[in-house]
């Protein structure tokens, strides 16, 4: 656990310095990459130095940032001119809403695929992975314009843009969730495949258990280990996919907060993104390596 | 008032004719007929592919996804079983027949606890009530000779030994009370001694009253428990009849060649392939070829191989037998030049082998090859047969053809397997394989690690008589390693028993395996399950002691 934890630190450590390299090797002048497209006038700029500390040697002003961000500060935007922290606060939730209603439509959809089709003949088998194998190929900004055009313009059932109420929610999740459910109803179903010819689904069905006791008290468990390895990788993804979802639905957000952010050059608002995602990456891998341990008693051996 | 002398009427529990099983067009089980009374203990026999397993669990239904069953009659527990439907055959299992399958470390859930898995017996067909259940729990696997039940019912399979696991697994078998106990290969890849414990475990199973179908690859194994055997072949029952007749007077061709197939003191000297017919002599000289002294390994703080000396001479095979864990494979690894030994050396021709930079060790290497337990693992897949038999032997294009062929001849294989992968083989040509690899460079020492455990009986004895002709023609000494007594005493001049670490008895295997000096030997010995008499009669023979000597004069 502890190693875990050090583990956390070190890759927090490790996004830190890349953003400030990132700002150190970026093309131009640093006080002009700062100033961005924002007002620019010479007191302005000896304001920027002051603040960055841009006179004094690079690796006095590194450590000067780390500390900052150890004390939890994250600069100032140089477009909004308001504290990063405090921007990023107002966007956050509309964010976690999104991506945390796709991952529960991922695996929701995934859960019902599987468990419906798995060891079932071989016609609905074969649906499944053509549906699962579409869902995955198809990138979410064009599955989220096909739900646009038939379901808000068309059907007029969702409303177009925004993130008022949770009709709001449903596109976006669908659009960002699928091809989550695409891939993990793929390995949930030949993890239970799997397990359901395993010596020990032999006994358990001579022991009288019904199928349906079967899957839910022995299989399932076994398929849900590459499952978890898995959500793990799709932590990242969702992240990145929130960015797309988010510019395409119109929904507030850190999506458009970074996209606004990357075209105008705000750096710190930019470092501060990556920053989060670390710190949200690490604690959700932590948080899955604990629930394997659960699921998988022997990897404490 | 007259004492009827005939013996009670037993109720049949199940009662099979004309059983058929087929996997799409294949018919696996054609036409078997059986019946299991209750207190009886019917053996079923026969090797891999012979349709006794799915034979066996048929007989609840669970003969496999993709299975087509059929039978003329079929009645277990009172009740016709062709008109059963899937709730039917649910209330049979596990509470009119359990199963005990081969190896508890993937027959038992690997996730969940020892207790859990009992329970789950129990709750299915409500036996106990549930706040019941834990104390039954105990019960049961105390009853199946689990020490300290408190302590055990927490744990899971892979926290178990081997032996412990396989009692857990009867323990689940036998929880709902079952008249009858289907155990199919229940000791496979057991030790020796663990398996005879488990036997007895069964045993009294029977004796309490509970009626024993038992599978089994291995007449040996069944021969002290079973009052009735079948032997199958190719899906088909072709001898039945009481243990000890089928055992002493077997009437099919197939059931004696299994019979004279198993390796033991009494085959010594003698093909296990062709009964009666002797193998050429095998002469030892007094040329050592390896030798390790003192030899210590630790793995951590364990020491697997703790002081153990060897020696080894041209033309002569060092069986080395003991139990898993006894550190025969570490052996066979400092012997190999594999590993180093903390402590001790080895020498290889007269010079030294560990303890020696790769560099000098290189030209020496291909002196000592490998045959090990599961060629599959050692071959690479995209391989050809052609190629990794060719790989150590260095030759240019044309001579390595002509080499190849001539190996592939050598072990009895045709040579259009050249062009083949090693997964189209069968096991019995994969190891033919490995033996043919081993033998290219001529090496003067051939290390076998368990090169027979994985095969059927009857594969098992041509290997062995390959090996033994191959030795008489090359003079290879062997190291031969296995935890089957049977095997090392067919084949060895010498033996070596391990336990711990430790080489506890070492002398010719006549002496070694029929007079034991070491208690650990004795248990060993006493442990291996016999065929009694019924071998002897089968291929009749001279006693250990005369054999051993013949042995000598050659």
């Amino acid at each position: 656990m502890i190693r875990r934890l050090l583990a956390g630190v070190a890759v927090m450590w490790a996004a830190a310095t890349a953003a400030y390299l990132a700002l150190l090797l970026a093309p131009g002048d640093t006080v002009d990459i700062l100033v961005g497209d924002g007002p620019d006038t010479p007191e302005i700029r000896a304001g920027i130095i002051a603040e960055w500390g841009l006179d004094r040697p690079e690796v006095v002003q590194y450590l000067a940032y780390l500390g900052r961000l150890l004390r939890g500060d994250l600069g100032r935007s140089y477009q909004s001119q308001r504290g990063v922290g405090e921007i990023l606060a107002g966007q956050v939730w509309p964010t976690a809403q999104l991506t945390l209603a796709a991952a529960a439509t991922g695996v929701a959809l995934a859960g019902v695929i599987a468990l419906v089709t798995a060891g079932r003949g071989r016609w609905s088998r074969t649906a499944a992975s053509a549906a699962e194998l579409v869902s995955v190929s198809v990138p979410p900004f064009l599955v989220g314009i096909v739900l646009l055009s038939v379901f808000s313009f068309t059907l007029g059932w969702f409303p177009v843009s925004g993130a008022a109420g949770p009709e709001a929610l449903v596109l976006p999740a669908l659009a960002l969730g699928l091809p989550i459910a695409g891939v993990l109803g793929q390995v949930l179903r030949d993890g239970l495949e799997r397990a359901l010819e395993q010596p020990f689904a032999v006994t358990a069905r001579a022991r009288g258990l019904t199928e349906r006791a079967l899957v839910a008290r022995h299989a399932l468990r076994h398929a849900l280990l590459p499952v978890v390895t898995l959500a793990g990788w799709f932590t990242g993804t969702l992240l990145g996919g929130a960015v797309i979802t988010e510019v395409l639905f119109g929904r507030p957000g850190l999506g458009q907060v970074a996209m606004q952010a990357v075209t105008g050059g705000d750096l710190p608002v930019v470092m501060a993104v990556v920053l989060l995602s670390a710190v949200v990456y690490v604690t959700i891998s932590t948080l899955l390596d604990l629930a394997y341990r659960v699921i998988d008693p022997r990897v404490r051996a | 008032m007259t004492v009827s002398a005939a013996p009670p009427l037993l109720r049949t529990l199940v009662a099979v004719e004309d059983l058929r099983v087929r996997f799409g067009r294949a018919e696996v089980v054609r036409g078997v007929s059986l019946a299991v009374r209750a207190g009886e203990c019917v053996a079923v026999v026969g090797e891999s592919g012979s349709g006794k397993s799915v034979t066996a669990r048929s007989l609840l239904g669970l003969a496999g996804p993709g299975s087509t069953v059929t039978a003329g009659s079929f009645r277990i527990g009172g009740r016709d079983a062709l008109r059963f439907g899937q709730a039917d055959w649910r209330r049979l299992r596990g509470r009119f027949a359990g199963l005990v399958l081969q190896d508890a470390l993937v027959s038992l859930d690997p996730l969940r606890t020892v207790a859990a898995e009992i329970a789950e017996v129990l709750a299915v067909h409500d036996v106990v009530p549930r706040a019941r259940r834990r104390d039954r729990v105990l019960e049961l696997l105390a009853s199946a000779g689990v020490p300290d039940p408190e302590a055990r019912a927490g744990q899971r399979p892979h926290e178990l030994s081997g032996g412990l696991r396989q009692r857990v697994l009867i323990a689940s078998a036998i929880a709902a009370d079952p008249e009858l106990i289907i155990a199919d290969e229940p000791t496979t890849a057991l030790d020796v001694t663990v398996q005879a414990q488990i036997l007895r475990l069964l045993a009294e199973r029977k004796a309490a009253g509970t009626a024993l179908l038992l599978i089994s690859h291995d007449l040996a194994v069944v021969a002290s428990i079973a009052d009735r055997i079948l032997v199958m072949k190719d899906g088909r029952v072709v001898e039945e009849g009481p243990a000890d007749e089928v055992l002493s007077d077997p009437r099919h061709p197939y059931t004696r060649t299994l019979l004279a197939a198993v390796p033991s003191a009494a085959s010594r000297g003698t093909r296990l392939s062709a009964p009666g017919t002797p193998v050429p002599p095998r002469p030892v000289t007094d040329v050592q070829v390896l030798a390790g002294t003192g030899l210590t390994r630790a793995y951590g703080t364990r020491k697997a191989v703790d002081g153990v000396s060897f020696s080894l001479r041209e033309g002569e095979t060092l069986g080395v037998v003991g139990e898993s864990g006894s550190g025969k494979t570490t052996l066979a690894r400092l012997a190999l030049g594999l590993l180093e030994p903390d402590d001790g050396r080895v020498t290889l021709l007269g010079r030294p082998w560990s303890g020696m930079p790769e560099r000098a060790r290189r030209p020496l290497r291909s002196r000592v090859q490998l045959v090990s337990q599961d060629p599959l693992g050692s071959f690479d897949p995209r391989h050809t047969v052609g190629r990794l038999v060719a790989e150590p032997l260095g030759l240019p294009r044309r001579e390595r053809r002509d080499r190849v062929l001539d190996l592939l001849e050598r072990v009895g294989l045709p040579p259009e397997l050249a062009a083949r992968h090693p997964r189209e083989l069968s096991g019995g040509q994969r190891q033919r394989v490995a033996i043919a690899r081993a033998l290219g460079p001529r090496p003067d020492v051939l290390i076998c690690d368990e090169p027979v455990s994985a095969l059927d009986v009857s594969v098992q004895a041509q290997v062995l008589d390959l090996l033994a002709d191959l030795q008489a023609e090359y003079g290879t000494a062997m190291l031969f390693i296995s935890h089957d007594l049977g095997v090392v005493h067919h084949v060895s001049h010498r033996v070596l028993v391990m336990k711990d670490g430790r080489a506890v008895e070492e002398g010719e295997a006549g002496q070694v395996l029929t007079r034991p000096a070491h208690p650990y030997t004795r248990a060993l010995v006493a442990a291996v399950p016999k065929l009694g008499s019924a071998q002897r009669n089968a291929s009749p023979s001279k006693s250990p002691e005369e054999r051993h000597s013949s042995m000598n004069r050659k």
